[in-house]
């Protein structure tokens, strides 16, 4: 498998939010979306541009696959607009809309061979009879599927079904293609290699691509950008880089990835903010551009890989605090450090294995020095 | 392989006694030579000679045959289509009340049912022939037709009728190309059953039959009312032989595919 190189442009051109005058795919105004007294979605906006790899990230039962399917025309939004193209969407049925999803399941026709499972769509739209053989070789080809025309669903592998799910969603070239956990059922070799397919299809066709998605490595590998989802609230919209290194509430931090949450009370000074978080401790120095009051409680979050493990503090780095080894979790390139600061907080550092195991010079129950920069961390008053 | 326990054996051998020897003891006597039934005389097929010219009972099988096969196949098509709506209707106005009206008839004893058609038949046609019968059959026939489909339904992906939808299809399309070439399977038992319920019964036809619409059932107990005649016996082991057929062609078919699949299923996982 080759390893996935996106384009530079891709990275630091593609960015059509931040452009106040680019025009959305997709807007979400208002949405709500209730189930008797459950409210799956509530009072929801959103834009999503052209070209653009969005995922809704969430634990279940957050409103992700509700938003989706409002999408797919499955569902009706109890308040609110969804606009395609600047066009309302909501009394147009699924039939009828350029959009089209993959299922969870895959949901491919049993009694039909792959061949006519990818051209069932085409032969209920307005394309020519002779035209259709040719979309649908082309659909196989994009997917490598070529050979398996022939096949029922059931004579094919998993794989090979998440291929042809794939294929038949594409071939009718919609505007949007929704995609619900289509990795969900592939295991973790195949779902790593499929990530990059999906993005390198995505590229190729040029379609906006929403995913559903409760794996939170897959939707900051495959994703333009990415919305976090909790009881049907979107808590924080950004690329994963943003997610990641600039979570906007503990809620997000906790969710992406490992972190360090540490509470104290804040003090300012310009855009310097220190974390008093123990008595008689030095405090966390940070920096950061929330308007942040003297004495507020806040909440400090660092990832443990930005924290180094050291006999000695690092002289070179803003924070430094000392503490014991209480637990070391061997994970082959790296290890997880879980250590005890005498203030009582248990702080986790990830160091990579650089050196071989026996040349490691600390062990448990050590006394170990942590240190990071004031940029590793944020200060989060949600 | 573990020897079988005596016990089993015998309660094997006990089972299928009680379920066997009424109609092995039938099947013997049916190329019985003799004009008592009860009575041995040697073995002869003159029996069966002398069914093949007996008119009224040939009528008969006649009639059932066309009944049975109107019945199955208009019991299939509203019984299909009730348990469809009943499953994936969601919640209408008095849901409820249509599934139990529609379950009613399992329950209903049969004298009932045919007491209350022929009223209601009396008013609606002058005379009674095989369109009531025909009629009558499909009330009882098609819930049992709608249970089987419904049960199929309850257990279907609904996914993929969400996909032919996405893809463009229309509700009555995605019906027609996806929903029913599926279940289809499901479909044809419902069929088979109620034809052979409208075969073998006998009370609600009695009720609302008349003047040349005598099923075989109808002729066969009206026969034996005037005396068991060897005839009835080679008719009715015909009758075992064809439905025996049947059974035994549908299970190897069945386990064909089956077997087939969980091959394939294995070249491509």
């Amino acid at each position: 498998m080759a390893q996935p190189t996106r384009p530079a442009s891709a990275q630091t051109v593609f960015a059509p939010w931040t452009d106040p005058t680019a025009q959305p795919l997709i807007q979400f105004k208002n949405v709500t979306k209730q189930f008797g007294d459950f409210t799956a979605v509530d009072d929801l906006t959103i834009n999503i541009y052209e070209r653009e790899f969005f995922a809704l990230l969430g634990p279940s039962g957050c409103g992700k696959t509700t938003l989706m399917r409002m999408l797919a025309g499955f569902e009706n939004p109890t308040h609110g607009e969804i606009l395609l193209g600047g066009k309302n969407i909501v009394p147009v049925p699924p039939n009828q809309r350029p959009v089209n999803m993959m299922f969870q399941s895959y949901a491919l026709f049993p009694h039909l061979s792959v061949w006519e499972n990818i051209a069932f769509g085409l032969k209920r739209s307005d394309m020519p009879k002779d035209q259709i053989g040719d979309r649908v070789a082309e659909m196989l080809r994009l997917t490598r599927m070529e050979k398996f025309a022939k096949r029922k669903p059931h004579q094919i592998s998993g794989g090979q079904r998440q291929r042809v799910a794939l294929a038949r969603s594409l071939a009718k070239a919609p505007k949007l293609l929704l995609l619900d956990e289509p990795l969900g059922a592939l295991d973790k070799k195949l779902r790593n290699d499929t990530q990059f397919e999906l993005m390198d299809i995505q590229e190729k066709t040029g379609t906006t691509f929403v995913i559903v998605t409760h794996d939170q490595e897959e939707a900051m590998t495959v994703a333009s950008r990415v919305a976090v989802m909790d009881a049907g609230k979107m808590i924080q919209v950004d690329t994963p880089a943003g997610i990641y290194e600039a979570p906007n509430s503990v809620y997000v931090a906790d969710f992406i990835g490992d972190v360090n949450i540490i509470e104290g009370n804040a003090s300012v000074s310009g855009e310097k903010v220190d974390v008093h978080f123990a008595e008689g401790v030095d405090p966390i120095h940070a920096v950061t551009d929330k308007p942040i009051t003297d004495g507020q409680r806040v909440s400090y979050a660092v990832r443990p890989e930005k924290i180094s493990v050291d006999r000695e503090p690092l002289a070179d780095r803003a924070n430094h605090v000392k503490g014991k080894v209480e637990d070391i979790g061997y994970l082959g390139n790296v290890s997880t450090y879980h250590v005890r600061l005498p203030s009582g907080q248990l702080v986790s550092a990830l160091m990579t294995n650089s050196r071989r195991l026996a040349r490691r010079d600390f062990t448990w129950e050590d006394e170990v020095w942590l240190s990071w920069t004031d940029t590793a961390g944020v200060v989060l008053t949600e | 392989m573990k020897k079988p326990s005596w016990f089993n054996i015998t309660s094997l051998t006990l089972g299928f006694a009680f379920l066997y020897i009424p109609m092995l003891v039938l099947i013997a006597y049916s190329f019985n030579g003799g004009r008592l039934v009860t009575v041995w005389a040697g073995f002869s097929t003159k029996w069966y000679g002398e069914l093949l010219s007996n008119e009224a009972f040939l009528d008969a099988a006649w009639v059932t045959l066309r009944v049975a096969v109107a019945t199955a196949t208009l019991a299939t098509v509203l019984g299909t289509l009730a348990g469809y709506v009943l499953v994936r209707g969601g919640r209408f106005m008095g849901r409820t009340l249509f599934a139990g009206m529609a379950y009613a008839p399992l329950v209903m004893p049969d004298v009932i049912l045919g007491l209350s058609l022929l009223l209601l038949f009396k008013t609606m046609f002058s005379s009674m022939g095989m369109t009531t019968v025909i009629l009558a059959h499909t009330t009882f026939a098609m819930c049992y037709v709608s249970v089987v489909v419904s049960s199929r339904l309850m257990s279907f992906d609904r996914s993929i009728e969400e996909a032919a939808a996405d893809l463009g299809a229309t509700a009555f399309d995605t019906f027609k190309s996806v929903t029913l070439p599926i279940i289809f399977p499901a479909v044809l038992s419902g069929w088979l059953l109620a034809f052979t319920l409208s075969l073998d019964d006998l009370v609600i036809a009695s009720f609302v039959t008349g003047p040349g619409a005598t099923t075989l059932p109808i002729k066969i107990f009206s026969a034996v009312r005037l005396g068991v005649s060897p005839e009835i016996n080679a008719l009715s082991t015909i009758m075992i032989g064809i439905v025996t057929i049947g059974v035994i062609t549908f299970s190897v078919i069945n386990k064909r595919q089956i077997a087939q699949r969980l091959r394939d299923e294995k070249m491509a996982g």
